[in-house]
């Protein structure tokens, strides 16, 4: 047993009762309507509480809380570049373990948080936060994925979709949008060794807490990568983001999981699932795609579900029922 | 930890925390999400259960009090109260109108 798994031994997690009510992002920011990437970081806050300390990289979330003069953040917060919110968070991390060996300041149990898009976490900030991980500092990361540049206008990202329509990927006679497939950025992560790799989605409110709790209880850097709807860039209406986050786990779009010490474990075994053409057919970035994309975007689907399986231990039943 | 920001010399520039830095949100709406307490299950068996519209919400205007209460200043109307809730208690209004006249 490893030291992550030790640790986690004894979890206490949430569950729907005693969820606390504090709001440790202040309602009136400047988010679109029925932003889910908004709505995983209110999440992850209320789960970690306010002995936190955030650095944020640029991006939507950094845009929408704290233009000047306010802010919207109730805890210590720090915007900095787009590639070095990992590494600012380390400095952060080491300065505090300086001053308490020092006699300075008394240990509080303080969570050292740092967030990115998924560009600034697989595209610009990868170095750093690989650095990071390498060097083993006691820190959260959270990477919100919604799947492009959104804040400066949907521009394609290294984890956009395949066939996904962006402002840099746009689908014509001659193109169908995005022509690669979407890094899989929990995995480069989760090869790093780090103690605590998981995914998670504010469509299963519940588990994604649970996760984020784990992550700040483990010493050591943890990882969670965390899927949010964006209903301006992926075209769809507000009210049904939650639905395609459900829909994207429903069809092994975006399955959930966790690795703690290496050892892969899936939270939802999804006996049954949905075909990805039900996904896709919610959101108009995807309505270009003909049967033959959705074909080839359902076998990739099946494919890395099945490595998915084999990396947890579990029987691939699951792919062979689908197949009868 | 609390320091006087107006005494540090070295803060030029410092945030205010505050709600609605980007002033009263509930400006973008075209819809209103009204609660029909009959439905609501809280409201109803005047127990705390439930609770989706809140957890749920984006924007965190929804409090998790009984009756469910909404701070209309601040939301946005984006509708995923009343897709998620169970008893479809809430129902979004039209209320672009009313704003035009």
């Amino acid at each position: 047993m490893g030291t992550a798994a030790e640790v986690l031994k004894d979890f206490k997690g949430f569950n729907m009762k005693n969820i606390p009510t504090e709001e440790l992002l202040s309602p009136g920011h400047r988010a679109c309507q029925g932003c889910v990437e908004i709505l995983g970081l209110r999440l992850a806050l209320k789960a970690i509480g306010k002995d936190v300390i955030v650095a944020s990289a640029t991006g939507c979330m950094e845009i929408v809380t704290s233009p000047f003069p306010q802010t919207a953040w109730r805890v210590p917060w720090i915007h900095v570049a787009f590639e070095n919110a990992a590494a600012v968070i380390s400095g952060v991390e080491a300065a505090y373990k300086a001053l308490i060996r020092k006699g300075k300041i008394e240990d509080k149990k303080v969570v050292f948080l740092a967030y990115g898009g998924d560009g600034g976490t697989a595209d610009i900030g990868l170095q750093a936060l690989s650095g990071a991980l390498e060097r083993g500092h006691d820190f959260v990361y959270l990477c919100l994925d919604n799947e492009a540049y959104m804040n400066t206008g949907i521009q394609r990202s290294s984890s956009t979709p395949y066939g996904a329509m962006t402002t840099t990927s746009p689908p014509g006679k001659k193109s169908i949008g995005q022509s690669t497939w979407k890094k899989n950025l929990p995995a480069i992560v989760a090869a790093h060794g780090i103690p605590y790799v998981a995914t998670a989605s504010p469509a299963y409110p519940v588990d994604l807490m649970n996760k984020v709790k784990k992550a700040a209880t483990v010493p050591g850097p943890a990882y969670v990568h965390i899927y949010s709807t964006c209903p301006t860039g992926w075209r769809h209406d507000s009210s049904i983001a939650i639905e395609v986050a459900k829909m994207a786990v429903a069809t092994n779009v975006f399955p959930l999981y966790e690795v703690i010490d290496g050892e892969w474990k899936l939270s939802r075994k999804n006996p049954k699932p949905k075909p990805v053409r039900e996904y896709l057919k919610m959101q108009r970035r995807f309505r270009h795609l003909t049967d033959d994309e959705i074909a080839k975007i359902q076998a990739r689907v099946d494919a890395e579900w099945k490595t998915l399986l084999e990396r947890c231990g579990e029987s691939p039943e699951a792919a062979k029922d689908k197949d009868e | 930890m609390s320091f006087d920001v107006e005494k540090d010399p070295f803060i030029f520039a410092h945030s205010k925390l505050c709600e609605g830095e980007a002033g009263k949100t509930g400006g973008w709406r075209s819809y209103k999400p009204i609660i029909n307490h009959e439905k609501c299950t809280p409201s109803k068996n005047k127990k705390p259960s439930c609770f989706l519209c809140w957890l749920y919400c984006p924007e965190g205007v929804v409090k998790k009090t009984i009756p469910v209460t909404i701070d209309y200043d601040y939301c946005k109307g984006c509708g995923i109260c009343a897709e998620e809730c169970p008893t479809k208690a809430i129902e979004m209004v039209d209320e672009s109108k009313e704003r035009c006249a």
